[in-house]
C-alpha cells in the first residue's frame, strides 16, 4: 500500500468533526424568516374513491396560510418509466393505499397545520381492497389502476440456454417456495425539506435526498419550470439506503406548491410514524425456485418464477424486479437459466429500492436451495460453492455470464477460502453444539453485487477540481454522501492525484446551481463513477499546474512531478517548491490562468436491456463470502448472533474505515432482515409503525464482526475499487438462515425467521425444547 | 394557535442561563431546537425509541423528546454543542473522529452524550457495559462496531 500517499490510509472522515460537534445541518435543521410549516392529510382507507374535499373550515382556522389538494397539481404524475408514471403528488381520484396523502396545509406553526388537516373534510366511497399479490392477479380481484385491469403493472420473461433439457438431465432437481419480508430502510432522519418558490419563477429547496438530481427533474416537470431554475441545496443526509430518499414524497411537492401559493418559505418534516406508515419499503417477493445439479453438485439450471408486491403505485419497480433476476448467474457458473417475474399492484403501501436492491431476494432463495441440495448429496457447503464458484478471469480477460453480465476481476473463490479458514467456520466442529437450552450453529453464504450502476436514462457524472491560489482545492461533484463516506473517498482520490494532503481538499455538497449533474447515490456507483470523474478532474488540474511550472522553469512537463505537497524536478528532487507556491505561480501566471480541472466518468459497459434480459447492471462486481455463528434458544426460539466474518472483494479499499463500516453496517441490517424485521400488515394497515414495535438491531444485539479484504484491483475502478456497500446486506440473510439450519436442523424459507416461526417449526418437527 | 398560555422557565444549557417562555406542551427537544437554535440535538422518532435526541439533564441521559420543557425548569442541560472547548474536541468526540464511529452522523450527537454519561460514571467500562449504555441509541448505518470501539478508545483517552 506504500505506493499511495493517501489512498488506503485510515484517515478520519472529512465530515467527522462537523458531525461530532453537532454542527452538521440536516434538512430539518434549516429555517428561513417567515417560514411556514406544512402538514399532510392522509386517507383513512386503503382503497377508496375521493368524492369531495371541503377545506373551508380549515381555511378559516387562524394561522392557516394555504391549502392544496390533488387537483392543484393538474393531473401530473411521476414514476421511473415513462409507461408506468402512475403516482400523483396527492391522490385526486382514488386513494390506493392507507394513509396516502390527499391534501396539505401551510400554517404559521406545525401544531396549527396539524389541526387544520383535521378540519379538512374528505368524502370517500370505500372500495374493496386486495392485499395479497397472488390474489390480486386472479380474475375478479378489485382493480387498483384502470390502466392495468389485471393489476399486473409489469412482467419480465427471460430464457437463457435450455432449462427444460438441463433439468431432464440433472441428477437432482428441487423446487421450493421462498418469501422475503416487507422491510424498512430504518434511517433515523425522516423525510424533510425546506422549500421556497421565488415568484420570479425559480425554486430553491433544502431536502433530505440521497440522489438530489432525481428530485431536481421531478420539480422541474411538476412545476413546468426549466431545470436551470431548480436549485437543490444539499444538506447533510441522515441515512438513505435507497427508495424514499432517491425519490420525491408528497411533502416535497406540497411544500413547493404551498410556497408558490403563499409567497413564503415552507418546511415539512415527516414524523417517524408517518415514515414507517407510508414510505416506500423493500418489495416482499414470493419466489418459486427450481434448481438442478449433477451428482457432483454442479449446477445445471435455475428457473425462478417470482411475484412481487408493488403496493399502490409502480414507482421504481421496473428496475427492482429486473434486478431480482439479473444477478442469479453470479457468483456461481450457471449454464441454463429462466426467469419470470410479475409485479402486482395491491392496496399496501408502496415498495421500492432498498440497499441490496433486487438481488437480496434471489440470492437468498438460491443460496438456501443450494445448501439443501448439498445436504442431500452429502457435499460440504464450502466444497459445493467451490465446485460452482466463478474463477477469476485471467489478466486482460473478461468473464461473461449467460445473460451477458461481464467482469474483469472476481475474488469469489479467494473470499470463500478466506471465510472457510477463519475460526468461525474452521473451528465449528470444536465448539460445543449445545449449552443448556441454546443450540449453536454456523452458516455460510456467497454473493456477488454490482457496483458502478449505470442502468437507464441519464448517466453522465462529472467532477470539477478548482485550484485556489493559496494551494487549497475545491472539489465539486454531483455525488451525495448520505453517510457512506463518499465525500471522504472522493477527497482522498483528489489528494492522491494532486500530490497534496487530504486536508487541502474541500468538497462541496451538491448545489444544483453549481455542481455537475449526477445520477445519485444508488447502486454502489459513487466511488467508482464519481471517483473516476474526480480522478480525471484532478489529473487535468495537475497537468495544468505542471505545464505552468514547466514553462516557468523552462523544462519539459514530463520532467516534473508533484508528491507530498511539493513540486520537484524528477532528476533532482532537491529542486522543489511547495504546492502552495506552485498554485500561486500558476494562478498568477497571466490573464486566463484559472486552474480548473474537469473530468467525467467513462467506463464503458453494455447497458442492460429490459426487453431481452441481457447486459450489465454495473461497471464491475464485488464478491462476498460470509460466515455466521449463532445460538438458538430451543424453548423460546430467540436467536443470538455472536460472530460474522465477511470476506469481501471490493477490488481495493480506498478508505478502509469506510469499507469496514459499510460491510459491518450492511451485514447487521441484513441480520435484522433475516431474523426480526418485517412490517406486520393487516388489510393494508401497518400494525408496527413505530421503532418500539418494528424491531431493528441495537448495540446489544450485534455480533463481533471481522472483515477480510480480498484485493483484486479491478481495471474499471479508480485505484482498483469496486462496490463496498451492498454485498454484505445480501450475504447476511442466507448465512444467518444457513446457521439457523445448522442449529435446529430446519430449513427456513421465509424471512424474517422470528422466534415465533422458530418455535412453531420446532414444534412441528417434534424438536421443541430440545435439539 | 388555540392555546396561547405560556409558562416561564429557566434552563441552564451548556452552562449558560436562558429564561424562556414556553407552551405547556412544549418538549425540551422543541425548546432546544426551535427556541435556542441548538439543532445539534436531532429528532428521529419523537417518542423516545431512537435516542437521537439524547441530552444530559443533571448529568443523566434523557430523551429530550419525552421531557416536557417545564420539567426541565431550573435544570442543567448539556447538549452536543456544549461538549467541546470551541474547536478543541472533547476526548469522546476525538475518539469518534479517529475511530470512524459514525456514518450519516444523525445518531452521533445522542450516541456521544450516552457515552459521556457512561464514562462520567464508569472510567473503565467493559464491552458489555458499553453496549448496554448505548442500547437506547439506534444506529442504522454502522452496525455499531466502530461506535463501540470509539467509546472504548474514549475511555482510554479520558483516563490519561
Amino acid at each position: 500500500m506504500d505506493e499511495y500517499a493517501v489512498i488506503g490510509k485510515r484517515l478520519p472522515r472529512v465530515d467527522a468533526k462537523e458531525k461530532v460537534l453537532g454542527r452538521a445541518r440536516y434538512a430539518a435543521d434549516y429555517s428561513l424568516p417567515g417560514m411556514l410549516w406544512c402538514k399532510v392529510l392522509r386517507a383513512p382507507h386503503a382503497h377508496a374513491r375521493i368524492l369531495n374535499i371541503d377545506a373551508s373550515r380549515a381555511e378559516r382556522l387562524p394561522g392557516v396560510k394555504g391549502i392544496v389538494t390533488g387537483k392543484d397539481f393538474g393531473g401530473w404524475t411521476w414514476g421511473f418509466m415513462a409507461n408506468t408514471r402512475d403516482e400523483p403528488p396527492l391522490a385526486y381520484d382514488k386513494v390506493r393505499y392507507l394513509n396516502e396523502a390527499v391534501a396539505a396545509v401551510a400554517a404559521v406553526d406545525e401544531e396549527t397545520a396539524e389541526e387544520a388537516c383535521e378540519l379538512i373534510e374528505v368524502d370517500y366511497d370505500e372500495l374493496p381492497g386486495v392485499f395479497d399479490p397472488e390474489e390480486a392477479m386472479r380474475p375478479g380481484a378489485p382493480v387498483i389502476h384502470e390502466y392495468r385491469p389485471n393489476n399486473v403493472s409489469l412482467e419480465y420473461h427471460y430464457d437463457f440456454g435450455n432449462v427444460r433439457g438441463a433439468f431432464e438431465e440433472s441428477y437432482l432437481v428441487r423446487e421450493d417456495r421462498f418469501k422475503t419480508g416487507r422491510v424498512t430502510k430504518g434511517y433515523l432522519e425522516p423525510p424533510a425539506s425546506l422549500a421556497y418558490y421565488d415568484p420570479a419563477g425559480s425554486i430553491t429547496v433544502w431536502p433530505a435526498k440521497q440522489s438530489p438530481y432525481f428530485h431536481y427533474r421531478h420539480l422541474a416537470a411538476c412545476f413546468r419550470l426549466p431545470l436551470s431554475k431548480i436549485r437543490i441545496v444539499q444538506p447533510f443526509i441522515g441515512g438513505g439506503f435507497g427508495g424514499t430518499k432517491n425519490d420525491s414524497v408528497a411533502g416535497d411537492f406540497c411544500a413547493v406548491l404551498l410556497s408558490k401559493k403563499t409567497g413564503k418559505p415552507v418546511k415539512f418534516v415527516y414524523s417517524q410514524e408517518e415514515e414507517l406508515s407510508v414510505s416506500k419499503r423493500r418489495h416482499p417477493v414470493i419466489l418459486y425456485n427450481k434448481m438442478g445439479v449433477t451428482r457432483d453438485g454442479v449446477l445445471t439450471a435455475i428457473e425462478t418464477r417470482a411475484v412481487a408486491d408493488l403496493g399502490g403505485y409502480t414507482s421504481i419497480s421496473p428496475l427492482s424486479l429486473y434486478l431480482v433476476g439479473f444477478a442469479t448467474p453470479i457468483p456461481y457458473k450457471l449454464p441454463n437459466y429462466k426467469f419470470d417475474i410479475w409485479g402486482v399492484f395491491t392496496n399496501n403501501p408502496m415498495s421500492a429500492a432498498m440497499r441490496g436492491h433486487g438481488i437480496t431476494h434471489s440470492r437468498f432463495a438460491c443460496e438456501i436451495q443450494m445448501e439443501m441440495m448439498a445436504e442431500e448429496l452429502g457435499i460440504d457447503p464450502v466444497e459445493m460453492r467451490m465446485r460452482n464458484g466463478i474463477d477469476p478471469p485471467e489478466a486482460g480477460g473478461i468473464y461473461r455470464t449467460i445473460n451477458d453480465i461481464t467482469f474483469k476481476t472476481c475474488g469469489f473463490k479467494e473470499a470463500l477460502k478466506a471465510a472457510a479458514e477463519d475460526p468461525v467456520w474452521a473451528e465449528r466442529g470444536r465448539r460445543p453444539g449445545k449449552i443448556g437450552p441454546v443450540s449453536y450453529g454456523v452458516g455460510i453464504s456467497g454473493t456477488a453485487y454490482l457496483g458502478g450502476a449505470r442502468q437507464l436514462g441519464h448517466q453522465s457524472c462529472g467532477a470539477v477540481v478548482r485550484i485556489c491560489e493559496d494551494g487549497t482545492v475545491n472539489l465539486l461533484t454531483g455525488a451525495t454522501d448520505c453517510g457512506q463516506g463518499s465525500d471522504t473517498v472522493l477527497c482522498m482520490i483528489a489528494a492522491e492525484e494532486l500530490g497534496v494532503r487530504l486536508e487541502s481538499i474541500d468538497i462541496k455538497r451538491v448545489d444544483t446551481a453549481y455542481t455537475p449533474v449526477d445520477p445519485g447515490s444508488y447502486g454502489s456507483r459513487v466511488t467508482i463513477l464519481a471517483g473516476q470523474a474526480t480522478q480525471r478532474a484532478a489529473r487535468d488540474a495537475r497537468r495544468q499546474l505542471i505545464e505552468s511550472a514547466a514553462s516557468a522553469w523552462k523544462v519539459e512537463p514530463g520532467e516534473l512531478d508533484i508528491r507530498g505537497g511539493f513540486l520537484f524536478l524528477k532528476s533532482n528532487p532537491g529542486k522543489r517548491i511547495p504546492f502552495e507556491k506552485l498554485a500561486k505561480m500558476a494562478c498568477y501566471e497571466g490573464s486566463g490562468a484559472v486552474i480548473i480541472g474537469r473530468g467525467y466518468s467513462g467506463y464503458g459497459i453494455e447497458p442492460m436491456d429490459f426487453n431481452t434480459g441481457h447486459g450489465n447492471g454495473g461497471t464491475s462486481y464485488s464478491f462476498t463470502a460470509q460466515t455466521v455463528r449463532l445460538g438458538v434458544d430451543m424453548e423460546t426460539g430467540k436467536t443470538e448472533v455472536s460472530d460474522f466474518t465477511i470476506a469481501h472483494d471490493c477490488g481495493r479499499p480506498l478508505h478502509p474505515i469506510s469499507v469496514e463500516t459499510q460491510n459491518e453496517g450492511g451485514a447487521v441490517q441484513g441480520m435484522g432482515q433475516a431474523i426480526y424485521e418485517e412490517f406486520i400488515m393487516d388489510k393494508g394497515v401497518t400494525r408496527n409503525n413505530t421503532f418500539l414495535d418494528y424491531k431493528m438491531p441495537r448495540s446489544t444485539d450485534v455480533p463481533k464482526i471481522r472483515v477480510i479484504d480480498i484485493i483484486t484491483d479491478d481495471p474499471d475502478g479508480p485505484f482498483g475499487a469496486k462496490e463496498a456497500s451492498e454485498g454484505s446486506i445480501v450475504s447476511s440473510p442466507p448465512a444467518v438462515i444457513s446457521a439457523l439450519h445448522d442449529a435446529t436442523g430446519i430449513w427456513f424459507k421465509e424471512q424474517p425467521v422470528t422466534p415465533e416461526k422458530i418455535v412453531k417449526a420446532l414444534k412441528d418437527a417434534g424438536k421443541w425444547g430440545s435439539s | 394557535m388555540q392555546n396561547t398560555e405560556r409558562i416561564s422557565i429557566r434552563l441552564v444549557v451548556n452552562g449558560a442561563r436562558s429564561d424562556i417562555s414556553v407552551k405547556p406542551s412544549a418538549t425540551l427537544l422543541e425548546v432546544l431546537r426551535e427556541d435556542l437554535g441548538l439543532t445539534g440535538t436531532k429528532e428521529g422518532c419523537g417518542v423516545g425509541e431512537c435516542g437521537a435526541c439524547t441530552v444530559l439533564m443533571e448529568g443523566e441521559p434523557v430523551n429530550a423528546c419525552l421531557v416536557l420543557a417545564v420539567e426541565a425548569d431550573g435544570k442543567h442541560v448539556e447538549t452536543i454543542e456544549g461538549l467541546s472547548d470551541g474547536d478543541v474536541l472533547h476526548p469522546i468526540q476525538q475518539a469518534f473522529v479517529e475511530m470512524g464511529g459514525m456514518q450519516c452522523g444523525f445518531c452521533t450527537p445522542g450516541m456521544i452524550l450516552s457515552a459521556k454519561a457512561l464514562l462520567d460514571e464508569n472510567k473503565s467500562p467493559d464491552e458489555e457495559e458499553i453496549r448496554k449504555a448505548l442500547e437506547g441509541n439506534f444506529c442504522r448505518c454502522t452496525g455499531y462496531t466502530k461506535i463501540i470501539a470509539s467509546v472504548r478508545d474514549a475511555a482510554l483517552r479520558m483516563r490519561k
